[in-house]
């Protein structure tokens, strides 16, 4: 009977004698995020493994080996951050958007230019780039204002005070330049106050005003010699309405990256892939890398991952609804909206609906900046799960 | 208010509820159209996307064939081929900076003797029948050039040499007239049905038999395909398929070289304008036929100088034109074997008859006199024509001038209508009639309808006959031959490459027509008479002819030129395999010009006989 007990070895109700995974927080975990997430990261690695062999003269595996090593740190990143809990950030969000803002600030100062544009800085080992990371402080950052001036002043001002908090990064992000990622953090804007409740007739308005907007950018302004936009950018924008022959041009990319993703078919051209191959599709580690997918491993595997991305969406969306405050509610809103959109505006590009705006694929798309922040946002999801789940147990974090 | 509000528990309201649940159907209305997008792309239009992925990503070069051979009858070749090297330009690898793109195109023009304006309209015009393919700018460049642009490469990105096949021409300007040229094909040639499969910048026969025999000669371009890149590059190992060229046939012709040699140089020494064609008159065949003056086709093989173009295309003399195919003259008197044949076919004269030649013909007020007002008195057909008597044959065209026997005979016998011959041009000639007067008084393009006179004309070979030695020549081979009037033709068989007959050249006659025989041997032995007995018109020249003949001289005359001489000859008499017709601008009396060059030719083609005769006879003065 002694023995018994011990061979089931219950522990007693008030002793706790957490097993290795229970230390680890493991059960706490989303188990299907964090799988989904390193799965996408790991296809992107297999990807790259079989495209660009041919790219770097003399290393055939420079974007495989750096790819995967800003997996590997992303995914240590996302577990250390699911251990802490993420309300902290809130009290920190003064500081975590001044560092936002000055991080992309210093860019102009000691960017490092490529293609006409200053994004990064040189580092050692890889170029970071702040307006990556930026997503992520913006979805901090901008929740914790949000819930901290829920009393504050009336509804339209509060409204006009979150879309100047999130439009002020964005703004210098879109100066650098960087169309693409000014609009991903207009898309946080956007998703946080959704979340956060701001009313329907208010959206209504700001819909309206971009409408107004896009038109006066596109239009007006260079109907009055002071355009906005530069050239490609707006060329890139308007594309997709007009396929063009020239391979110079933004119309002529998008749609090789048509055909190279029905070229694959069902089941892909694996190796006879050409279009990809052959450099017919541009930026095809990054922008374009949904097109290598579509090509070599043909519908079944660019169902495959957008499967994925349809999953991880889905459990970022449950975890809104898990979170055990609203502060957690709204980072998770804001970071399942910057996913969504993300995902979609490039995906939507690489199959001709959509506009190039360079928007990577959140961990597919070759890129440490890239991979790095995604997995710091999945993190925080965790965090935010696991806070859940430890306060549904009726305990407290460490 | 105790607790901060982020230490509440979820704070999970109705509106959030609905908030969130509408996020999660946008999102599935999301990833619904990326899924529809992409099974659409992949599975329903799939093959579509796949033939143009693989259209995409290569690329054919074509490898130009060489060009069959063009022979004499005996095989010796007329026409070859030479390699030579082409500058070409290839302007995806020209530099992209227009300033260095100008001045390399300058250097270049300089180097070819050509300018910058001429250099970028070649590249203007190539590119719009080819985007994207290298623009030859220069064909026959010579080695110097060649391996100065090779040491200097870095200084010429974009430019390369070909080797191209060039026509060759070893015997010079012989037989130029029949031989056409070769050259790019036009885009206006590409929209024919005959150059279907061809190409901006592949080379076809422009003019000649080069033209008519295109698709013998021609031979099938190579192919090689390979895999680009975006930008147009081979890819390492991407060599798809490979087809060598096949060379075209070789062309075999019915020149004899003997004959053409003489007759181009019987013309030449005399240096009229003029041309000879000699023709086997039951087949047909070209035995030789040539156009004086006349120039080098291997001048067109490389570009024209502006002294060049002056002296050919410029000259009043055209020595481009083939005056043998396509000149427009009047015959004179060598017209009456086709007068007295319409005159005993339709009944206006019998065999036999006589007709007085005071030396005029009065007609209607207007007089007809004799060459040289010459009265030859009572005289027979046979008489008339040994003398060439004007009022014998001036009496049967006014006998025939409202009845349209004579014309229908000179159009039966192929007077005024394309012979058929395998050149691609034959010009309109003219066979006057009552009805074409007449239609023409009514349109008002003359001041007079047809009359007696125009007829009598027409029955010595003057007034507004026009016609070619061509013509002629044929209609004489019809009366040869006893009424079979014969496709003329220069091609005689198309042989392989390796020497393999594949087809013999044989075109069908035009036609028959009915001739008495008795008639055929009187006009025959009227014209021996004239070329071999001793008052005949052409005596001086063939009387001591070993082998018997029959020829008629003509002299047409032709205002303001002087006159024009004629000859045409059948032989050997009285059953004559060949017709030889000469004729030579302002050469006079046909026993003057154009006999003796006929003697020549026919010195040529029956050399064998004529040596042999000429052994005999020694043996004979021996024995």
């Amino acid at each position: 009977m002694y023995a018994t007990r011990a061979r089931r070895a219950r522990p007693e109700p008030f002793a706790v004698h957490p097993g290795i995974a229970e230390r680890l927080g493991l059960p706490y975990m989303d188990g299907t995020l964090a799988i989904s997430a390193a799965a996408l990261v790991a296809f992107s690695v297999f990807t790259l493994a079989q495209a660009t062999k041919q790219d770097v003269p003399g290393s055939p595996y420079y974007f495989v080996d750096r790819q995967a090593i800003y997996g590997v740190l992303g995914i240590v990143a996302m577990y250390l951050l699911t251990r802490i809990d993420y309300s902290r950030f809130r009290e920190l969000r003064v500081g975590i958007y001044t560092f936002l803002c000055v991080s992309i600030s210093l860019v102009f100062v000691f960017g490092f230019a490529a293609r006409g544009s200053r994004r990064s800085f040189e580092l050692p080992f890889f170029s970071f780039q702040p307006s990556e990371l930026g997503k992520v402080l913006l979805v901090l950052a901008l929740a914790g204002f949000v819930i901290d001036g829920a009393r504050n002043g009336s509804e339209w001002q509060r409204t006009v005070r979150y879309l100047c908090l999130g439009l002020f990064p964005a703004a210098l992000v879109f100066l650098q330049p960087d169309l693409g990622t000014a609009l991903v953090y207009g898309a946080i804007t956007l998703a946080v106050m959704y979340v956060g409740g701001v009313r329907w007739t208010h959206f209504a308005v700001i819909g309206a005003a971009f409408v107004a907007l896009t038109v006066a950018v596109l239009v007006v302004a260079p109907a009055v010699g002071t355009p906005v936009l530069k050239g490609y950018q707006e060329q890139r924008l308007t594309s997709f309405l007009h396929p063009s022959a020239d391979p110079s041009d933004a119309g002529y990319q998008q749609n090789q990256a048509k055909i190279a993703i029905g070229s694959g078919e069902k089941t892909g051209r694996g190796d006879r892939a050409t279009q990809t191959r052959l450099n017919f599709v541009p930026e095809r580690h990054t922008d374009f890398i949904f097109a290598v997918i579509g090509e070599r491993y043909g519908f079944m595997g660019a169902a495959l991952v957008l499967s994925l991305y349809a999953l991880l969406i889905w459990r970022a969306l449950r975890i809104v609804t898990l979170s055990k405050n609203s502060y957690g509610t709204l980072v998770a809103g804001g970071i399942a909206g910057m996913l969504l959109f993300q995902v979609f505006v490039n995906v939507g590009m690489n199959l001709g609906i959509m506009p190039i705006t360079g928007i990577p694929l959140p961990l597919m798309s070759y890129g440490g900046s890239s991979v790095l922040a995604t997995f710091v946002a999945v993190g925080v999801l965790q965090s935010i799960h696991m806070q859940a789940r430890l306060s549904q147990k009726g305990r407290f974090a460490w | 208010m105790y607790l901060r509000s982020d230490e509440r528990g979820p704070a999970m309201t109705n509106r959030l509820a609905l908030r969130i649940a509408l996020f999660g159907g946008v999102a599935v209305v999301l990833f619904g159209v990326l899924f529809f997008r992409l099974w659409l792309l992949q599975v329903i239009d799939g093959e579509k996307y796949l033939a143009e992925a693989k259209n995409n990503r290569t690329r054919s070069f074509r490898t130009s064939a060489p060009r069959g051979e063009i022979q004499y009858r005996n095989g010796k070749v007329l026409v070859a081929n030479r390699t030579s090297l082409a500058l070409q330009v290839n302007p995806r690898k020209l530099p992209s900076d227009l300033r260095e793109r100008r001045a390399e195109l300058a250097k270049l023009a300089a180097l070819t003797h050509s300018t910058l304006k001429r250099v970028r309209k070649t590249m203007h015009e190539e590119l719009k029948l080819a985007p994207a393919a290298p623009v030859t700018l220069r064909r026959d460049v010579g080695h110097d050039l060649v391996y100065y642009l090779q040491e200097n490469q870095a200084r010429f990105p974009g430019v390369e040499v070909e080797r191209v096949f060039v026509r060759d021409y070893p015997d010079g300007t012989l037989a130029a007239h029949i031989l056409g040229t070769v050259g790019e094909v036009t885009e206006e040639q590409l929209k024919e049905p005959r150059f279907r499969g061809l190409q901006p910048g592949d080379e076809i026969g422009q003019g000649g038999i080069e033209d008519t025999y295109d698709r013998f000669l021609r031979g099938k371009p190579g192919l090689t395909r390979v895999q680009v890149d975006a930008l147009g590059e081979p890819t390492p190992n991407g060599r798809l398929f490979t087809e060598a060229p096949s060379p075209g046939d070789n062309l075999k012709l019915s020149i004899d070289e003997k004959v053409q040699v003489a007759g181009e140089a019987a013309l030449a020494e005399r240096g009229l304008p003029g041309g000879f064609i000699t023709m086997d008159v039951h087949t047909g065949e070209i035995l030789g036929l040539g156009s004086f003056p006349t120039f080098e086709p291997a001048l067109f093989t490389r570009p024209l100088t502006q002294a060049q173009v002056d002296e050919t295309y410029r000259s009043p003399a055209a020595p481009l034109l083939d005056r043998v195919t396509n000149g427009l003259y009047p015959t004179g008197s060598t017209f009456k074997l086709i007068t007295a044949l319409a005159a005993l076919e339709s009944g206006k004269l019998q065999l036999g008859e006589v007709i007085d030649d005071p030396g005029v013909l009065e007609i209607g007020g207007q007089e007809f006199k004799n060459a040289g007002e010459a009265a030859n008195g009572a005289v027979s057909l046979v008489q008339a024509l040994e003398v060439s008597s004007d009022v014998f044959f001036y009496t049967l065209g006014y006998r025939m001038w409202n009845t349209g026997e004579l014309q229908r005979w000179a159009h039966a016998l192929g007077i005024g209508r394309p012979t058929g011959i395998d050149l691609p041009v034959e010009d309109e000639t003219l066979l006057p009639s009552q009805h074409w007067r007449n239609q023409l008084y009514k349109e008002g393009g003359t001041d007079r309808p047809w009359s007696a006179g125009d007829n009598v004309q027409l029955a010595t070979g003057q007034g507004d006959l026009q016609t070619n030695p061509l013509q002629m020549a044929v209609a004489y081979a019809t009366l040869a031959n006893g009424g079979t009037v014969v496709t003329p033709h220069l091609g005689k068989e198309i042989d392989d490459p390796a020497g393999r007959v594949l087809k013999e050249i044989d075109p069908k006659p035009q036609r028959h027509i009915h001739i008495n025989p008795e008639y055929r041997a009187a006009i025959l032995e009227g014209l021996h008479d004239a070329a071999q007995n001793g008052g005949g018109t052409s005596f001086e020249v063939f009387g001591d002819f070993p082998i018997p003949v029959a020829g008629k001289t003509g002299t047409a005359q032709r205002p303001p030129h002087l006159d024009q001489s004629w000859y045409g000859v059948l032989a050997p008499y009285p059953n004559p395999r060949i017709v030889t017709f000469v004729t030579m601008e302002e050469g006079g009396f046909g026993a003057e010009s154009a006999a003796p060059a006929a003697r020549k030719i026919l010195e040529a083609y029956f050399a064998k006989e004529l040596a042999h005769d000429a052994s005999t006879e020694e043996e004979e003065s021996e024995g």
